[in-house]
């Protein structure tokens, strides 16, 4: 069995703030952290190395220094690593991501039994990579998978959708998104980090994975964004200071409560 | 026949030369005493057909039919209208009320989808709800979602009708097959668009999403591809009220759809599973309750005026209570008549998710939290002391 992690490094998004002068991204000071979901998308891949002895391959794509998420998921367990890197790939939108890891995927091994994704990535929030790589590699999608059995070709999985749970029968391969409620992920090993430090980790770019520039990066992205732009300040309604007169805070919150029907 | 934007009719051109000068890119020339068209320079933006005083040019439609790749063979505005068991999932109303206004700023049709089995009945709700038109397709196949299948079906129906713009919830499923089918028309996908706009200049369509964690908004547009497809979570957009007068008309669509991968062996559906989001009273709490006992002060003020407990983040990482009720960027957009935010700081990401409350009420003790900037209603104090004194209110008076 070979499971593929798509894993991605990203701002811890809290820290990120625009400048509003000129509107482009702060970035100095923000720490660059493993997608938190992803987590738990490599955490289920492991698992089926210790159940089934699969064997356990990541990718990212991002910039060079980049190969640490890859390193921090080898810590864990994985049993190797590819970063994909290249200047083609900047600015890729999901569409051209998509297409790229495909291609990745497919030169690692072209009928891979499992490729995860965390449910979504922090920074851009959008959740389409993990079915885009899916459309690409003409793949069965599972999506928000919260706990996953493998018996020989064919995998039972529950997801956890808006109104409840599914449970969904299927035969592999297949491309699956993980969320939080799946498990809580593994710590890496001293050991672990001792081997992944060492590790050597190809770092491919759009001609290794043969892809056709006019699809990568900016130029195969279909959006384009226009404009980026700090979230508009609300101003505030009245204002009242109840450590001084708490009863009185209290009363202005029942008469706003009558004055819309509640209360 | 030519394949040229624009026709000139050597019979009616007088030579008057306006045409050439009105050329904003150079593509026409005379040639002895008739303006001629240099079609590799035309972007057929019909200048010279408008400045002719002898109508001897006229645009070519039969161009953009006879391509169908190019954009201008893509028209209308469509929403997904997700179902589940029949019934319309209330994002779609939200979505044909925003449509209903870009549908007028483009100067086009609003359609709904509906994809499903047994669902023929929806086609009334969704005309009320702003629909011209509405495409049914009604087959066993699609009576429970799967991502393949909802792919083919919604793909086959882009291909047949080429619409310009598709609109779709970010739901569990939306979110999924929706990418998928992005990916399968090769075109741009804006995921949980918080404003739509028709630009008035270039009538392309522009998607704003918050991104980083909502620290930062960006305006998205896809410019050479199509459709233009964007997803919205429930409750960012509010609901028109439905016009049981409007008509329109409805399309029964039959497909041959490809064969199910993966089949559902069972689903759990709890009606009463708890949404906040669809909650009109939210009493909300965050890390300023300190600890999970304390959580019980909302329950009890939830209660008195019927309402739903919500928290902000730090209350789920710390294991107070499930993510089912987290309010915010990673939790559910809510948008109550009345939100109350108890010791809740108002960290972006959850002001993202509940901003667009009707009334919004919060009791924090630091007089700078960002919470009171949204709050209609803002007491600075010690929620300790102010929920009790509140709830005490509150039961004299029942």
């Amino acid at each position: 069995m070979h499971v593929i992690v798509c894993v991605k490094q990203v701002p811890d998004t809290t820290n990120v703030r625009i400048n509003p002068e000129t509107n482009t991204l702060i970035r100095e000071g923000v720490e660059s952290i493993i997608n938190p979901y992803d987590e738990y998308a490599l955490e289920e891949a492991l698992k089926l190395k210790d159940k089934h002895g699969a064997r356990v391959t990541v990718i990212s794509m991002g910039p060079p220094q980049a190969d640490i998420v890859l390193r921090e998921a080898m810590a864990r367990g994985a049993d190797d690593g590819v970063l994909l890197t290249d200047r083609a790939f900047a600015g890729a939108d999901t569409w051209a991501t998509s297409y790229a890891i495909a291609q990745a995927i497919k030169k690692i091994n072209p009928n891979p039994d499992l490729v995860f994704f965390g449910k979504q990535a922090i920074d851009g929030d959008t959740a389409q990579v993990g079915p885009g790589v899916s459309e690409f590699l003409n793949c069965t999608l599972i999506t928000y998978v919260q706990a996953l059995e493998v018996k020989g070709d064919t995998f039972i999985v529950e997801t956890h959708m808006d109104e409840g749970t599914d449970v969904i029968e299927g035969k592999l391969p297949a491309v699956m998104t993980v969320v939080k409620e799946a498990s809580t992920p593994r710590f890496a090993s001293l050991g672990g980090w001792m081997i992944a430090k060492k590790a050597a980790i190809p770092k491919w770019g759009a001609k290794d994975v043969n892809a056709e520039p006019a699809l990568c990066g900016l130029n195969g992205s279909p959006t384009k964004v226009v404009k980026i732009f700090a979230p508009p300040v609300k101003t505030g309604g009245m204002r009242m200071d109840g450590r001084e007169e708490p009863k009185a805070a209290v009363e202005a919150i029942i008469k706003l409560l009558q004055d819309k029907g509640v209360a | 026949m030519s394949d040229a934007p624009i026709i000139i009719d050597p019979v009616l051109c007088k030579g008057c030369k306006k045409c050439i000068t009105a050329c904003p890119f150079d593509a026409l020339e005379m040639q002895g005493k008739l303006a001629v068209l240099k079609p590799e320079e035309c972007r057929a933006c019909n200048a010279c057909v408008k400045v002719c005083p002898f109508k001897a040019i006229s645009s070519a439609p039969e161009k953009t039919d006879s391509n169908p790749t190019g954009l201008a063979a893509f028209k209308d505005i469509w929403v997904f209208a997700e179902q589940h068991e029949g019934k319309v999932q209330e994002v779609a109303y939200e979505l044909l009320s925003t449509g209903r206004r870009l549908a007028k700023e483009r100067g086009c049709d609003l359609a709904a989808v509906v994809l499903g089995h047994n669902i023929k009945d929806s086609a009334s709700h969704l005309i009320a709800a702003g629909a011209d038109r509405v495409y049914i397709v009604d087959q066993p196949e699609l009576a429970a979602y799967e991502a393949d299948v909802y792919s083919d079906a919604l793909h086959q129906l882009i291909a047949k009708y080429k619409p310009e713009v598709i609109l779709a919830g970010a739901t569990a499923i939306g979110r999924a097959f929706i990418a998928k089918v992005a990916v399968r028309a090769h075109t741009g996908l804006t995921a949980d668009c918080t404003a739509l706009s028709i630009d008035k200049e270039t009538y392309l369509l522009h998607q704003t999403r918050p991104a980083f964690g909502g620290n930062i908004m960006a305006t998205i547009m896809t410019p050479n591809h199509r459709p233009q497809m964007a997803t919205v979570r429930p409750k960012v957009f509010k609901m028109a009220a439905p016009d049981a007068k409007r008509t329109g008309e409805t399309l029964i669509e039959t497909l041959k759809l490809i064969t199910a991968r993966t089949k559902i062996i069972k689903a759990e559906h709890s009606a009463s599973t708890l949404n906040i989001a669809e909650a009109e009273i939210i009493i909300a709490g965050g890390r300023g309750l300190k600890k999970a006992e304390n959580m019980e002060m909302l329950s009890t003020l939830a209660k008195l005026i019927g309402g739903v407990v919500g928290v902000s983040r730090a209350c789920v990482d710390a294991g107070w209570t499930t993510a089912a009720r987290q309010v915010g960027q990673t939790g559910k957009t809510v948008c109550p008549k009345i939100y109350i935010a108890i010791g809740i700081s108002g960290a972006i990401q959850h002001l993202e998710g509940m901003r667009a409350s009707d009334t919004i009420i919060a009791i924090n003790s630091d007089p700078n939290a960002p919470i009171f900037g949204v709050a209609d209603l803002g007491i600075v104090g010690d929620l300790f002391e102010i929920v009790p004194l509140l709830i005490d209110a509150l039961e004299s008076k029942s």
